[in-house]
Order: C-alpha cells, then sequence, then structure tokens
C-alpha cells in the first residue's frame, strides 16, 4: 500500500513539476512581450543579436540547404524518370524544399547552431550572476538580455528558411539542368505553374515564422532557466536542442494538417 | 566588432534575405506571371469537369487569360458549375466555347477557351456559359473503344 502510495506521489510530482515549469514558461514569454519595447527603440541590441544568430548562422544554412537541393535533384530525376515525367523534377524540388524541407530542416540546423548558443550565453550570464547583477543597477535582464536576443531570432528564422529554399532551388538546378540535362524551359516553367504563392510560398513562411518564435523562446527560456553551475548549464543547452527539434517536428504536423488540406 | 562592419554584415543579410524571398515569390511561384488587377466573372455549366481544381488556368489560344476562382455542384442540373476570373482586357464573344484541356499527356486541366464569332456581343458574367465541352475520362474513352472493337464484324482469318 505504501508502495503504490509512493509510485503515485512520485507521478504526481512529475507531472506537477512539468505543468509548473510550463506555466513558468508561459509567464515568462508574457513577461519578455511586455519587456520588448526596448528592444526596438534601441535597434543596436537588436541588430548585434541578429548578427549573432543570423548572419554567423548563414554558412551552415546556405552549405547544408545546397546540399539538400543537389541530393533532392538527384533522387527526385532516379523516382521521375522510371516514369517519364523527369521535367516534372523543378516541381519536386521546389515544393518539397518550400513547404516543408526548408522551414524544418533551416529551424533545426538554426535550433543546434543559435538556439545553443542563446542558451549557452544567457546560461552562463547566470552563472557568473551577471543577470542579478544588472537587476542591482535597476536593470532589467529580460529586457536588457533576454528580448533582444528572442526578437533576433524570431526576425532571422524566415529569413534563413527563405535563403535555405532559395538555394536549395538552385541545388536542383544545378543537378537536373546543368548535369543530368533536364530542359531548363520546363523545369522553371512548370514550376512555375504549380508552386503557388499563397498556398506555398506563404504557407513555407508562415511555418518558418512560427518556428522561429518556438525556437527563439525555447532557446531564451532555458537559459533563463538553467541551474547556474556548469552542469546545469550544459543540460540546459541539450534541453535547448532536443525540446526544440521535437517542438520543430511537431509544430511542423500540426501546421500541415491546417494549411494543407485538402491539396 | 566594429559598428560600421556588424552593421554591413546585418544589412547584406537582411538583403539577401529579401531577395530570396522574392526569388522564390517570382521565380519559383507564380506571383509574376499572372496577377491581373481587374477582373470579370464568367460562370460556366460542365457536365464533368474531371480534374479541374481551384485556381487552374484558363486560356485562350495557349495564353493564360485567367484563374478559375470556384467550383460548385448544382443539384438541379447535376452538372458543375465553375467561376472564372478573367482579365478585363479579354472579352470574348457570346458564342465562344469552354472546354476542359489537359496540358501534356499527364499535366494539369486547364479551361481552353474558342473565341466565337459573333461580334456584337461579348460574353459578362449576366448568364451561365452552355456552350461547353466536358473533361475527357480515360475509362469512358477506354470502355468506348472496347465497345467497338467488339461490334465490329472479327477480322478473317488468314
Amino acid at each position: 500500500m505504501n508502495r503504490l502510495k509512493a509510485i503515485l506521489t512520485a507521478l504526481g510530482h512529475g507531472i506537477t513539476e512539468r505543468l509548473w515549469r510550463l506555466g513558468f514558461a508561459a509567464r515568462f514569454f508574457f513577461l519578455l512581450l511586455v519587456h520588448s519595447g526596448q528592444t526596438f527603440s534601441r535597434p543596436r541590441l537588436l541588430l548585434r543579436e541578429i548578427w549573432f544568430s543570423g548572419v554567423l548562422s548563414l554558412v551552415i544554412i546556405l552549405v547544408s540547404g545546397l546540399f539538400v537541393g543537389l541530393v533532392l535533384g538527384l533522387q527526385g530525376y532516379e523516382t521521375l524518370q522510371r516514369y517519364g515525367s523527369s521535367e516534372a523534377l523543378g516541381i519536386l524540388v521546389a515544393l518539397s524544399l518550400v513547404r516543408e524541407l526548408g522551414p524544418v530542416v533551416a529551424a533545426l540546423l538554426f535550433a543546434s547552431r543559435a538556439g545553443s548558443a542563446v542558451t549557452a550565453e544567457i546560461g552562463l550570464m547566470k552563472a557568473t550572476e551577471q543577470l542579478k547583477a544588472m537587476d542591482m543597477m535597476a536593470v532589467n535582464p529580460i529586457a536588457r538580455v533576454v528580448a533582444p536576443r528572442f526578437w533576433g531570432g524570431v526576425i532571422s528564422m524566415p529569413l534563413l528558411a527563405a535563403l535555405f529554399s532559395a538555394v536549395g532551388v538552385f541545388g536542383g538546378y544545378l543537378i537536373g539542368v546543368v548535369f543530368i540535362g533536364v530542359d531548363e524551359g520546363s523545369f522553371w516553367s512548370q514550376m512555375q505553374a504549380s508552386v503557388d504563392f499563397r498556398t506555398d510560398i506563404m504557407n513555407g513562411i508562415i511555418k518558418s515564422f512560427v518556428f522561429g518564435i518556438a525556437v527563439a523562446l525555447i532557446a531564451v527560456f532555458e537559459g533563463y532557466d538553467s541551474i547556474p553551475t556548469a552542469e546545469g548549464v550544459s543540460r540546459a543547452i541539450t534541453r535547448t536542442v532536443v525540446t526544440s527539434a521535437l517542438a520543430i517536428l511537431a509544430l511542423d504536423f500540426v501546421l500541415t494538417s491546417f494549411m494543407f488540406r485538402g491539396l | 566588432m566594429n559598428r560600421t562592419v556588424l552593421d554591413f554584415w546585418v544589412g547584406l543579410f537582411v538583403a539577401i534575405g529579401i531577395a530570396s524571398l522574392l526569388f522564390l515569390a517570382l521565380k519559383v511561384g507564380n506571383l509574376g506571371s499572372f496577377s491581373p488587377s481587374q477582373t470579370y466573372v464568367l460562370k460556366a455549366a460542365f457536365d464533368n469537369i474531371g480534374g479541374l481544381k481551384v485556381r487552374g488556368a484558363v486560356k485562350s489560344a495557349g495564353v493564360v487569360v485567367g484563374r478559375v476562382s470556384s467550383i460548385e455542384f448544382d443539384p438541379k442540373t447535376y452538372e458543375a458549375v465553375v467561376s472564372m476570373e478573367i482579365d478585363t482586357h479579354y472579352r470574348f464573344p457570346r458564342d465562344s466555347s469552354l472546354s476542359i484541356l489537359t496540358s501534356g499527356l499527364l499535366g494539369e486541366q486547364y479551361i481552353g477557351v474558342d473565341a466565337g464569332i459573333d461580334d456584337q456581343q461579348n460574353l459578362d458574367g449576366s448568364q451561365l456559359v452552355t456552350r461547353t465541352n466536358s473533361a475527357v475520362v480515360l475509362e469512358k474513352l477506354i470502355s468506348q473503344f472496347l465497345f467497338d472493337k467488339a461490334a465490329e464484324p472479327p477480322a478473317p482469318k488468314p
């Protein structure tokens, strides 16, 4: 009987702990939005964060986008040419990049490149008591440290996803048209005929925007909430990458089922 | 990090990000190809629309002149009523006929407009266009072919 009671207590403790953390994250998000005004009235803070999370992620985004496009071109051609419709390669590459791979893979790379860096930075600031020192100087650490990092990530993410898709389409073009020799005119014209601006490209942008909010929020929250020790910060970084990846994939499914139903 | 260098790189990043968005919209997507400023609505009744979809093209002589805006089923006449938005620059005679065609063997379906000869009156949205040809359904075509084949007298054996 006592054993059962202990098991139930442990279960309940685990659930309330997680719910409490979720509620804390929600309150943190609200506080972050309230204190966001300073971010936009001091654009220099924001510019620095766009530099850190956007510009420094450019290399990994561009190179991976190119390789994803190249692979899509090769694999797509292999399958399509069996049915004698290798001209449809442009549609395949563009639709898979713009709708899914662009936002999702760019967000996964962004979480591991920029999200982890943001968590590490804020976590170390907490561990070395810089956040407390700011509070002592009447500088709100959420307005000064957290909000610019959050908005920097939110602004960078859609741009990075668009770059990923564009470079990927170029990679598909390189393999399909330049190396294999698919007809260039039908590659582009079939692509333009079936990729719709509103249903495909806009939905991709909305997806990448939502992923940007999710990844940036998880990154700043894990950093702010980390245990201020070396081990605590390293665990917070791991949690950022894992939680972001799960959140991106789950959100992707939810968004896709809303956006592309009946197509 | 020097301030101007940082500004330069952030500016470059945002610029190429927006440039790639434009590339996606204009070169990959269909935003640049056909976006009429002013349109008028035509409605046509078809026996069978096959695989026609909303946002499908309306072409005349191979040129895109409009897009399909909605497809409905009329429960009284058991026909499909297709509404299309046509660019106001293009007017078609009253006796024009609409047919559902396929681009290529397995391509997407679109509405083709064959202009008529009546130069007094043009088509407008006031009445349903009934001079239409339905989509070709492959199964019907095959069964027609088999039926004709069976009706033929058997070929004399050599």
